[in-house]
């Protein structure tokens, strides 16, 4: 049962206001996404919520139990892939349970069942410069799935990526999301993205940013194959571009 | 002292920075074609530096006493190969010590200095102000306070070598990359598991750059050092040699020296392949 909770978050560099009284909800197996403008305070948002910041105000609860400024409890993948140039695909895959004490030989074992389901059977020995920006998204992917089952935070995992490589990288996404049943909150600033990707979107906008609207997609999954070139999907996307 | 060093070892970094952005599949071709290229001009100048120094010595254009051909210093290098093979061992063995010691001290001064803003704040200006006092002037000093055994040459072997190690390393623990050191806080790492996670292995290549600059520095450290004082070393055989006038045989001591200390370079670079395997696999 993963649920997670944040109440209010304000947030200020220098007394700039940077994000106000942002409320949201994640709940189990959803993908929601956070969409706005780029500099809206998105990433400060994860920060937040990743423990990495204490926010001024509100707090963030994960299951009923409150986290704010514990890092630790979420899976963050941070707005680049940040695989490690010196460690193999499988040990930067492996790193989170490294570092949660796990040996060696077994945090390998664990991590290798996974990496044919990610499509990255063969890349377990290669170093990250050896793959494509799309493999090493999916390898980083991965890696953060391995640090927690529960809730994953995803910073514009896309967005690096050239637009052949990203529908691949949808497809691929929400196939596997739909085995691995991870509740995750990714940032885009790609309205197209937002729609094809998740069940809820809340927008985030002004200075100070706040969630000014929130829009449920409601569009069984697996999403038909022709979904972003249809009439829905433009409504959508017609609805979205005028609230922003 | 401080500053050409310094932009030595961040020129040996950037170079490998460098050819990293490049990676492209022709420009590396092209850049080993050059490479293969660039061995053959030093071979040559160096045949052709010793074919005028041969000649300048067996024509008499410089007294033979003062410039002995690099015949003479060759068959010199052969007649008293075994006594420079004994001082060279007692050299090498002083250098090995103190390079150790001075990797260990630069090691952990880099740490706890990197660590602890105070200890930075402290520290730094003392540990520059040693490299600023000439090797040459401490050297006598060190031989009257701890004798002419072993000990002040390891000492002046630390002190020269440690430097370079402990600023490149610093440097390679302060530009650790800040998202991913947010990227392991974010998975709950410690700070120890930071440091062996991050900051350790993106500083290897400093690493070694400047543990290339401190070997050949140990080697000249510990000859320095004997000169001054000792019973055996390549240093003594030095002193010894001059006093006898014997400029082959200084020669001979000479090339040994630069010898070993080209030797022992080559070995970091293997240790250094060895240590970073993921820089071998472009
Ligand atoms: N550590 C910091 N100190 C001061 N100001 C910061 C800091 N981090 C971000 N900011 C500022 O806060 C604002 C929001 O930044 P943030 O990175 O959260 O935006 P974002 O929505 O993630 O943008 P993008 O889509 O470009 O990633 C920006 O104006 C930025 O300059
Ligand atoms: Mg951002």
């Amino acid at each position: 049962m993963a649920e997670l909770i944040v109440t209010d978050v304000t947030l200020s560099y220098e007394n700039r206001h940077v994000i106000e009284d942002i409320s949201i909800e994640l709940h189990e197996n959803e993908l929601v996404c956070l969409l706005g403008a780029s500099g809206g305070g998105k990433t400060t948002l994860f920060n937040v919520i990743s423990g990495l910041y204490t926010p001024d105000t509100g707090n963030v609860t994960l299951n009923g139990e409150d986290i704010t400024g514990q890092p630790g409890h979420i899976s963050y993948m941070l707005q680049k892939d940040l695989l490690l140039p010196y460690r193999t695909i499988e040990d930067n895959v492996a790193l989170p349970l490294l570092l949660k004490g796990e040996k060696k030989r077994s945090a390998r074992e664990k991590v290798n069942a996974y990496f044919e389901e990610f499509g990255l059977q063969d890349t377990q020995k290669k170093y990250p410069h050896q793959l494509s920006g799309g493999m090493r998204q999916r390898a980083a992917l991965l890696r953060t799935y391995m640090f927690s089952r529960d809730v994953a935070l995803l910073d514009e995992p896309f967005s690096a990526l050239d637009t052949l490589t990203k529908s691949d990288m949808h497809r691929w996404y929400l196939d596997v999301m739909d085995k691995i049943q991870l509740s995750t909150l990714f940032i885009t600033h790609d309205i197209d993205e937002a729609i094809l990707l998740s069940d809820r979107i809340y927008l985030l906008t002004g200075i100070p940013g706040r969630i000014t609207d929130e829009i449920i997609i409601r569009e069984p999954k697996p999403r038909r194959k022709d979904f972003h070139m249809s009439r829905e999907f433009l409504e959508y996307k017609k609805r979205i571009i005028e609230k922003l | 002292m401080c500053l050409p060093l310094k932009r030595k070892l961040q020129n040996t970094t950037s170079k490998r920075e460098r050819k990293r952005i490049q990676g492209g599949r022709g420009q590396e071709q092209f850049s080993r074609k050059s490479y293969a290229g660039e061995k053959v001009w030093p071979v040559l100048t160096i045949i052709i530096i010793l074919g005028i120094w041969q000649t300048a010595s067996s024509t008499g254009m410089v007294p033979r006493f003062m410039l002995p051909s690099p015949i003479d210093v060759a068959k010199a290098f052969i007649i008293d190969f075994p006594l420079l093979m004994s001082n060279a061992k007692v050299t090498l063995l002083e250098a090995f010590i103190g390079l150790g010691m001075g990797v260990a001290v630069g090691f952990l001064m880099a740490v706890l200095m990197d660590r602890f803003e105070k200890m930075y704040q402290a520290f730094y200006p003392l540990i520059v102000l040693t490299q600023t006092v000439p090797t040459v002037a401490i050297a006598p000093l060190l031989v009257l306070w701890f004798g002419y055994e072993m000990l002040p040459k390891v000492i002046l072997i630390v002190i020269v070598t440690f430097f370079p190690v402990t600023v490149s390393l610093l440097d390679g623990f302060k530009s650790a990359d800040r998202d991913t050191v947010n990227l392991l806080r974010s998975m709950g790492a410690s700070k120890v598991q930071i440091f062996w996670f991050v900051k350790f292995p993106g500083s290897l290549g400093q690493f070694f750059a400047s543990l290339r600059i401190s070997v050949s520095y140990a080697v000249v450290g510990a000859v320095i050092a004997e000169w001054l004082g000792g019973f055996s070393g390549l240093g003594v055989y030095m002193t010894r040699v001059k006093k006898a006038f014997s400029f082959d045989k200084m020669f001979a001591v000479i090339f040994l020296i630069s010898v070993i200390s080209l030797l022992l370079m080559g070995a970091v670079n293997l240790l250094q392949k060895k240590c970073m395997p993921w820089e071998e696999r472009e």
